[in-house]
C-alpha cells in the first residue's frame, strides 16, 4: 500500500514541478505584462495544488494534511486577488499614459 | 522518497530563481511585484516539499506565512500604486 502511495506522490509532485517550469517558461516567453501575469498564476494555483495533493499521503497526521490544504487554499485566494489587483493596476496605468 | 521530494524542491527553486531573474530585470514596476508573488508561491512549495522530506511539520506553517506575506505585499503595492492614478474620491465636504 505504501508503495502505491509513494508512486502517487512522485507522479503528482513531478507534475507540480513541471507546472512550475511551465509557469516560468511562460513568464520568459510572453510579450507583455498581463500575459506574464497569466503565466505565473498558472504556476501558483495548479503547481502548488498538485504538489500539495502529492504530499498529502506523506503527511504525518490528519492535521498536517489539513494544514497543507490550508496553505494551498490561502495561496489560491491570495494569488487570485493579488493577480486581479495587479492586472487592474497595470491596465489602469496603461489607459492614462 | 525523501530524495525525490528534495530534488523536486530544488528544481522548483531553480525555476523560481530563473523567473525571478527575468522579472526583476524588467522596468515595469508591476512585474517587480509579480516577482514577490512568484517567490511567495515557489518558496511555499519548496518549503512544503523540504518539510515533508525532512519530516518536520513546522515547515508548512512557514509556508503558510510566506504565502500570506506575498499576498499582503501585493495588495500594499496595488493600494500604493493605484492611489495617484485612481479616480479622485468625490470630496464629501462640498455642501
Amino acid at each position: 500500500m505504501s508503495a502505491v502511495l509513494g508512486i502517487v506522490t512522485i507522479v503528482l509532485v513531478t507534475a507540480g514541478a513541471v507546472l512550475f517550469l511551465a509557469g516560468t517558461l511562460g513568464l520568459l516567453r510572453f510579450p507583455d505584462t498581463l500575459s506574464r501575469l497569466h503565466a505565473i498564476s498558472k504556476a501558483d494555483n495548479l503547481g502548488l495544488g498538485l504538489i500539495v495533493l502529492g504530499l498529502l499521503p506523506q503527511a504525518a497526521s490528519v492535521t498536517g494534511g489539513l494544514k497543507l490544504i490550508c496553505v494551498w487554499l490561502l495561496a489560491q485566494l491570495s494569488a487570485a486577488t493579488a493577480s486581479q489587483l495587479l492586472g487592474r493596476a497595470v491596465y489602469r496605468g496603461r489607459r492614462e499614459p | 522518497m525523501a530524495d525525490v521530494l528534495t530534488a523536486a524542491a530544488l528544481f522548483i527553486l531553480a525555476a523560481t530563481a530563473v523567473a525571478l531573474f527575468r522579472v526583476l530585470r524588467s522596468g515595469v514596476v508591476a512585474e517587480r511585484m509579480m516577482a514577490v508573488q512568484l517567490l511567495g508561491t515557489g518558496g511555499a512549495a519548496a518549503l512544503l516539499l523540504l518539510g515533508s522530506a525532512s519530516g518536520s511539520a513546522a515547515a508548512s506553517d512557514v509556508a503558510l506565512l510566506l504565502a500570506l506575506f506575498a499576498a499582503f505585499s501585493c495588495v500594499a503595492f496595488v493600494i500604493g500604486a493605484a492611489e495617484p492614478e485612481a479616480e479622485p474620491d468625490p470630496p464629501e465636504e462640498r455642501p
